[in-house]
């Protein structure tokens, strides 16, 4: 046996470490569940280093750049070039400094501004692998950063935290093959599912052919994901064409468009409404109501909210001429039950059709009701499939007791408004 | 037939090289430094694996397979715990390349620049299929193995590899 084991050592051990490992990997992928303790301590010794190095590129990378710059000048002109390696240094300086001054106010006022409690973060390393989606940023679980949290910048969203280590956060970039999150678009308010492609753009899933997306429009979060806030913006549409079974929509995420430096946890969530698309005609102007409109209507009909009822347009009168048949019925729409007797919209005219039931002749000699039937008999209109009230059907008859209605519309034929016509009035029931 | 067994034992002996535990630990720490901190300044770097390099070499120079195996799975672990990927993705990988690299190491003459170009390259593509395999295999993961792509990313990972086991030579024990 012990022949066979020193014989046999090395691939005794090789199987042994593969085994020990498959055995984790397998624990991981059934239980999906991670050794935590194995990547805190990678990353516990790893972030110091990050950070050092970090801190040491960002003191020296101006200075360095300057010096070429310096070195190469000096041959031409030594004063000229210690002036202008003065001046550009200290432009260089300044320019960082203003960049990194307008990053901050950037990201302090999107901070300030938007309802959601967010902390800033830095980005410090990337995930290593050449098809690496995930990057490191220097605030931890001490900073109160949680996985799953949302990651975006004042431009958009840029991913979520995958795992919180005490000094440092994993943040899965939304272009990673495995993020997902809820999108909807500005201007038709199409819903999809947006989802990394491993490289720089993003797809939108699930939006069926029939929805209307246009190239150039913006996607937003939607909210329902739990992780991002309804309303963040992420990315406008590259893309957008028909496919099988779904429509194939690529989206540029703005968030990670210029580069990632800076960027903001949000710890606490709020959800925004998704901004309006400015329409490129000119502003809605809302016409007055018709003349008369406004003037209550002796004996009008209250609406189900107890409010005088005050019709403005031919809808208003519409309806309102069906609740008085109704009323006049005892009909109580939305309570027929099977075998109830249904309102008969020609009562009234059946009864204005009666001798001496008021019905006036007019001028011309025609029946004293609205008619649009060619031969003018009376009851030919409701016979039809217009129903009564709209504009080309017959009006009431019209009661001789009660004054002619004026005009409601100015749109309406002149010859059918100098007809009179009868206010809204409760029938006699038949 | 003892005695040239013995002669053989010997002279492989004297091949072997030994390093320092601090160079054992920083230049595999480095190297995965490098790899999570440099491709955010230079993207092209980020196909550069300097901790599959630092592991060939390690393995080939050492000549032993155990020692090879462990330095492959601690780079390896140490790697998948930066990464998104189940710890074991590249534990597993890099165990095997250590451990055949060390093999390779003891019936090869590795310090020939070209020797070493052509294992390095052999060892990428090796590397990048039993990557491909297993996450293909344990994690249903259907991405192609994209040979072009593998092929060339070898060749250049394996001139970089030459120059990265030139420098680590003069971080060998003087015997």
């Amino acid at each position: 046996m012990e022949t066979f084991l020193n014989r046999y050592r090395n691939i005794t051990v090789l199987l042994l470490v593969i085994f020990a490992q498959l055995v984790l990997l397998a624990y991981q992928v059934k239980s999906n569940n991670d050794v935590r303790l194995i990547r805190v301590w990678a990353v516990t010794a790893v972030t110091p280093f990050a950070r050092t190095i970090e801190g040491a590129r960002s003191g020296t990378a101006g200075f360095l750049d300057n010096y070429v710059v310096l070195h190469d000048t000096r041959a031409e002109n030594e004063r000229m070039r210690t002036e202008l390696g003065r001046l550009k240094i200290e432009n260089q300086f300044l320019k960082a400094e203003l960049a990194t001054a307008d990053r901050a106010k950037a990201l302090a006022v999107f901070e300030s501004q938007s309802p959601s409690k967010m902390v800033a973060a830095r980005v410090i390393a990337t995930s290593p692998g050449a098809s690496a989606s995930a990057v490191f940023v220097d605030r931890g679980s001490t900073s109160g950063i949680e996985k799953g949290m949302a990651v975006v910048t004042p431009d958009g969203i840029v991913g979520k935290v995958l795992a919180s280590y005490p000094t440092a956060s994993q943040v899965l970039l939304a272009t990673d093959p495995s993020f997902a999150a809820g999108a909807v678009s500005q201007k038709n308010h199409v819903r999809g599912i947006l989802k990394g492609l491993g490289h720089g753009n993003c797809r939108v899933d699930y939006v069926q052919n029939e929805e209307k997306v246009e190239s150039g429009e913006w996607f937003y979060t939607t909210g329902d994901d739990r992780i991002f806030p309804k309303g963040l913006p992420i990315g406008r549409v590259t893309v957008a064409r028909s496919g099988n079974p779904f429509q194939e929509i690529l989206v540029e995420p703005s968030g990670l468009a210029s580069g990632l430096e800076e960027v903001l946890i949000i710890l606490h969530g709020v959800h925004q409404e998704i901004p309006e698309l400015k329409s490129s005609s000119g502003p809605v102007y809302l016409m007055p109501a018709p003349p008369g409109s406004d003037t209550a209507q002796p004996g009008a009909a209250s609406t189900a909210m107890g409010e005088p009822a005050t019709p403005a347009t031919d809808a208003d009168r519409l309806l309102q001429h069906y609740e008085e048949v109704g009323a006049a019925q005892n009909h109580k729409f939305g309570d027929n039950p099977v075998g109830s007797k249904p309102v008969d919209f020609n009562s009234q005219q059946k009864a204005a059709d009666k001798p001496g039931t008021g019905s006036k002749p007019r001028a011309d000699g025609a029946p004293g009701t609205l008619r649009d039937g060619a031969t003018g008999r009376p009851g030919e209109g409701e016979t039809g499939t217009n129903p009564p009230g709209v504009s080309s059907s017959p009006r009431p008859p019209v009661s001789p007791s009660q004054p002619p209605r004026p005009p409601v519309s100015p749109s309406q034929p002149k010859a059918a408004a100098s007809q009179p016509k009868t206010p809204a009035t409760k029938p006699d029931p038949q | 037939m003892r005695y040239s067994e013995d002669l053989l034992h010997s002279q492989r002996e004297t091949q072997i090289s030994r390093f320092r535990a601090w160079v054992l630990l920083l230049v595999p720490l480095a190297a995965i430094l490098f790899q999570v901190y440099i491709p955010r300044f230079f993207q092209f770097l980020a196909y550069l694996e300097l901790p599959l390099i630092v592991t060939i070499y390690f393995a080939l120079m050492r000549r032993s397979p155990i020692g090879g195996l462990l330095v492959g799975a601690a780079v390896g672990l140490a790697q998948d715990s930066l990464s998104q990927m189940p710890l074991g993705m590249y534990g597993i990988t890099k165990t095997i390349i250590g451990y055949v690299a060390a093999s390779v190491g003891l019936r090869l003459d590795v310090d020939h620049p070209m020797i070493r170009l052509i294992l390095s390259f052999l060892f990428f593509v090796f590397h990048h299929f039993i990557f491909w395999a297993l996450a293909r295999g344990l994690l249903a993961q259907q991405d192609n193995f994209e040979a072009q792509r593998t092929l060339v990313l070898a060749l250049l990972n394996g001139i970089v590899a030459v120059s990265v086991f030139h420098f680590l030579d003069k971080l060998r024990e003087r015997a």
